[in-house]
């Protein structure tokens, strides 16, 4: 027994906006942050979400990779105003963070760390969520994961219910075509990691690997136009904004593999942001699976065109497609390109393994590492060394 | 051939972890006693409790109690027969079977979902031990 999980609506296209129109409630609740209320996108939401009547509160102040610190002050807001609608707008810290509030706006007896597939929340008693996407790449907006920083003990909170999957999903692709052509690297390739681990880990399914495929197809053909061209090519940003959350909803359902282990334990120790410090581990750790995955990564090779050969040639030959592209779309290649100093990296290597093997992604890759796997993982993407172990 | 459950299944169980060195360095730092409870269904006509104590990547003590209530633990991992049955032949993913309500488990979930590896190594010792089903 196995179950897919997504929000109820999905509103997606040109205008998807304008469904905000139709809520029906007293009070809505935005979670945000302040780049995005200085950028106009706040205001488009407002727009429509004034002719409900609704009262509106903002609380903007959502910061990268959001703080347990952050989440609780939020929902004490949330609390005081009391809303019935609540909505995550930007990219995936803010939905995230939106997930996190709902919770303890619903649930006032309980802590961040309850988030758990195993605990019954009982949400929607007092509110229902809305996720808005300003990027296109993390999935969140259709997710069960809360991905929350406690800055203490500097590890990622990977958290998760199924409650917490939003009611509605709107993707508007108005809100992504100016987002900066760093920003669509990173977050176009957190999509493609996301995919294809989802299509590659134990707990695979057929839903999650119809909407893996498909949004792999989109990746590899929209990322580098949506890249280059921006604003000017509408058709690929709407498309990417799309295969963002085909993914989400792929990896939400089955699982993410040692990529994320690797990638968030990254991120949390050298503060990188997600879709950079994940991406950079992906052709790596493909090479690491190739002897437990290799004819999964041939049917991903031959969904984006690449049907000659063995499934051994095949799979190669995609893993050197996922480096011509994060080639062009200027995404670093080694954890060195990155900037972090060898000697740094190394003082820090320990830490690293430790919270790379704690990450529930570990279990269900196709191939289960070891410590020493994961300290040569780190190894080689630090020198940007092809895997031969 | 130990039946399960039984007293002889677990100490064989406590046996064969203690052999199982991928358990020893996925556990190295887990210290956490738990209740293994088998609840009846499918002929089973009573319920088993086990007390297992893990610590630092080794089995340090099983047995077999009277109740729940004759031991605390900081860990409650709960199921019916049927599903240990299929949990043992390596029929359900022990996390899976957390997800789809198989199994129940009480206690600290941040410090289980950190030792998921360490609990996957211990379902499949418990593949490893023979068993005869009742």
């Amino acid at each position: 027994m196995w179950f897919f999980t997504s929000p109820r609506t999905i509103v997606f296209g040109e205008g998807a906006l304008e469904y905000l129109k139709e809520l029906e409630g007293k009070k809505v609740f935005i979670v945000t942050d302040k780049n995005l209320r200085k950028l106009g996108i706040v205001d488009k939401v407002v727009e429509q979400l004034k002719e409900t009547g609704m009262e509106i509160r903002i609380f903007d102040k959502v910061e990268p990779e959001p703080s347990k610190q952050t989440i609780e002050r939020g929902a004490k807001i949330l609390s005081e105003f009391g809303a019935d609608w609540i909505i995550g707008l930007g990219g995936g810290s803010c939905m995230d963070a939106a997930k996190a509030m709902w919770v303890l706006y619903e649930r006032p007896d309980l802590t961040i760390e309850d988030i758990t597939p195993f605990e019954k929340l009982n949400l929607r008693k007092k509110a229902r969520l809305i996720n808005i996407p300003t990027t296109s790449g993390t999935g969140a907006d259709v997710t069960w994961a809360v991905v929350i920083t406690d800055a203490e003990r500097k590890v990622k909170l990977e958290l998760a219910s199924k409650e917490v999957v939003a009611d509605i999903s709107i993707l508007d692709p108005a809100l992504v075509l100016d987002l900066p052509p760093k920003l669509t690297a990173d977050t176009g390739m957190d999509a493609l990691v996301q995919a294809i681990e989802a299509y590659t880990v134990q707990w695979k399914n057929d839903f999650s690997d119809a909407l893996a495929l498909r949004a792999i197809q989109l990746i590899f053909k929209y990322l580098p136009r949506a890249y280059k061209n921006g604003k000017n090519d509408p058709e690929a940003r709407e498309k990417m904004h799309n295969a963002a959350t085909m993914s989400g909803l792929a990896f939400s359902n089955s699982q993410i593999g040692i990529v994320h282990a690797l990638g968030h334990s990254l991120g949390a120790v050298f503060k990188i942001p997600h879709g950079r410090s994940v991406a950079v581990f992906l052709p790596y750790v493909m090479e690491y699976n190739l002897s437990e995955a290799v004819s999964l990564y041939a049917e991903i090779a031959e969904a984006i065109g690449i049907t000659d050969g063995s499934n051994e040639e095949k799979a190669r030959r995609l893993i050197e497609a996922v480096r011509k592209l994060m080639r062009e779309i200027e995404e670093p290649l080694s954890i060195k390109e990155m900037g972090i100093p060898r000697e740094d990296f190394e003082v820090k290597l320990n830490e690293l393994i430790e919270k790379a093997n704690e990450s529930t992604g570990t279990i269900v890759n196709p191939r289960v590492p070891t410590e020493e796997d994961y300290r040569k993982l780190f190894l080689y993407a630090y020198e940007g060394k092809s895997v031969d172990f | 051939m130990p039946k399960f459950p039984s007293e002889e299944w677990i100490k064989e169980f406590c046996k064969l972890v203690n052999e199982n060195k991928a358990y020893e360095e996925a556990a190295k730092d887990w210290e956490g006693d738990f209740l293994f409870i088998v609840t009846p269904d499918e002929g089973l006509d009573r319920e088993y409790v086990f007390y297992v104590d893990l610590w630092h990547g080794k089995c340090r003590e099983v047995r077999m109690l009277k109740s729940r209530d004759e031991k605390r633990t900081e860990f409650i991992y709960e199921g019916p027969y049927s599903n240990w049955k299929k949990l043992i032949k390596g029929e359900i993913d022990p996390i899976k079977g957390l997800l789809t309500r198989k199994f129940k488990l009480k206690g600290s979930m941040m410090k289980i979902m950190r030792a998921t590896k360490a609990a996957k190594e211990l379902v499949a010792t418990a593949s490893k031990v023979p068993t005869e089903f009742i």
